[in-house]
């Protein structure tokens, strides 16, 4: 279980997060929603310390992550797989070699047992034939598949994924939905989405967690986020700029 | 702003910046000490940063030992010195010149380089991915480069001394009728192991200067493509003036300790 309390964080003196609380459930995929630059990915982040918060805490499982140094994350960081929004392969290295660096860093084992696993991964996101490839040779959504096969290459027990969807044609969008879906049935893993793309949220969502202002504003399963009033989370979900031009219309059968 | 909080603003950053490539150095030195060597990108970097920066270093050592003889010795002939041509070039080549020149050729090849390359890797988050998996960028990315310029600029600096000599030695024997005889016994006469070594020392700190700021630069670049490319024009005009004021501050430590 990863539990957020009273979480903030600031930029150049811009608050981004302000006293977020929230608890992740194991084996549940949550996604995060919100308006672009709301903070976020900045929250993503914090999950598995890949920044500091100004105030609050961050527990996964019985341990405050806030407290701890680098090397005394990195324990921590092994139970975690990161789906970046860019992918970030490492461009020196091939699809193969990216997808087997979490193995190779764990130093626990042989070639012939990275060579399968990276295989496996790289067959669950389809890219089984790409492994000599090098990220610049490969798109935008091959990219995301490979960034996934890496974060999961290692099981995790947390997976994060940073806008899976964002920049993907619809189709693409929606492989990458049904990989995650198909990670969290074969894996059980636990899984924290944030991202714009309501449909790929209605997908692959157990909850929906919407962060507005730096605080979580609603959460709910799809179902409840669909049918609340709350005007902010209905302009957001509807893709609305103007809420009060679609209220003074008459078009709020949904609401 | 006035110009006193400008003034202090300066300092600050300064000495923020100071802070920041001090603490990558004992990060550094810590993971030196305390993780396994990561001996394939290491040998990968002394490839890089030493094998491929071999022409520049010894076209930059050669040309400038052919003129530093042609130089002086026109000037020396003037006085009938002709021979004291080879130990002027020598000792200034062992002493100065080439750990100096090489240092600031290779801050430019290879510190533009690293900056660029963790820069980059920084605003692709791939630095950020590294850490998410448990792997501190110390270990995998500063502290191979650091390791591979501590071994590889010594060597080129060796190199750029034996070619400054060599390069010497013929402009002087071919082009200024210099004896080849007394050029090489005077060079032999005046100069010494403690020239060598104290070109070679020097060439220890720069190599550390290199990495050091070229490092922190990178993994400190600000967004954007615009974010990298300062980081890397930083890196390399940093480093090249910290060795040229360092260089000072050593030859004075050095001939303290070992006197001319």
């Amino acid at each position: 279980m990863i539990r957020i309390q009273s979480l903030s964080k600031s930029f150049l003196g811009s608050p981004v997060l302000r006293g977020v609380d929230f608890e992740i459930h194991d084996g549940e995929t949550v996604v995060i929603i919100g308006q672009s630059g709301g903070g976020k990915s900045v929250l993503l982040k914090h999950l598995c310390g890949l920044l500091k918060p100004d105030d609050g805490h961050v527990w996964v499982d019985d341990d405050d992550i806030v407290p701890l140094s680098e090397r005394r994350l990195a324990p921590i960081r092994s139970k975690f797989g990161f789906l970046f929004q860019g992918a970030a392969l490492f461009d020196s290295l091939t699809l193969f070699d990216n997808v087997a660096f979490p193995l190779r860093e764990k130093r626990k084992f042989t070639e012939a047992e990275i060579a399968q696993r990276v295989a496996e991964a790289l067959e669950i996101v389809g890219l089984a034939a790409a492994g000599h490839k090098k990220p610049a040779e490969l798109s935008g959504g091959m990219r995301k598949r490979a960034g996934l096969a890496r974060a999961v290459v290692g099981m995790p027990k947390y997976l994060l994924y940073d806008e899976p969807t964002t920049g993907l044609d619809p189709i693409r969008a929606d492989t990458i939905n049904n990989l995650i879906l198909r990670l969290r049935n074969r894996f059980q893993v636990t899984g924290v989405a944030v991202t714009h793309d309501m449909a790929s949220a209605y997908k692959i969502a157990d909850r929906i967690a919407m962060l507005h202002e730096g605080q979580i504003h609603a959460v709910g399963t799809p179902s409840e986020i669909q049918a609340t009033t709350d005007p902010i989370v209905q302009q957001f979900i509807r893709g609305v700029a103007d809420i009060s031009q679609e209220v003074h219309s008459g078009n709020t059968a949904n609401y | 702003m006035t110009l006193l909080t400008r003034l202090w603003q300066t300092v600050f950053d300064l000495l923020s910046q100071f802070g920041g490539v001090l603490l990558l150095f004992l990060d550094i030195v810590r993971t030196m000490f305390t993780r396994r060597p990561r001996w394939k990108e290491t040998i990968e970097q002394v490839y890089k940063i030493g094998w491929q920066s071999q022409a520049v270093v010894v076209i930059t050592g050669a040309f400038t030992g052919m003129v530093f003889a042609v130089q002086t010795g026109l000037q020396f002939h003037k006085v009938k010195m002709d021979t004291a041509v080879g130990p002027v070039v020598a000792i200034a080549m062992l002493r100065e010149l080439a750990p100096v020149l090489t240092g600031l050729m290779v801050a430019g090849r290879v510190g533009a380089s690293i900056a660029a390359e963790l820069g980059t890797m920084k605003v692709t988050e791939q630095i950020d991915a590294l850490r998410s998996m448990g792997t501190s960028p110390t270990d995998y990315l500063a502290a191979p480069r650091f390791s591979a310029l501590l071994v590889g600029l010594p060597m080129l600096t060796a190199e750029a001394m034996a070619c400054s000599i060599f390069a010497g030695f013929y402009v002087a024997v071919n082009m200024l009728n210099i004896d080849p005889a007394y050029y090489w016994h005077n060079m032999l006469k005046f100069t010494a192991a403690k020239d060598v070594a104290a070109g070679l020392i020097k060439s220890v700190f720069f190599a550390a200067f290199i990495a050091l700021i070229a490092c922190h630069k990178g993994f400190n670049a600000d967004e954007g493509a615009e974010g990298v490319g300062r980081a890397t024009t930083q890196a390399v005009v940093v480093s090249s003036l910290t060795i040229l004021i360092a260089n000072f501050f050593i030859a004075v430590v050095f001939n303290s300790i070992v006197p001319i």
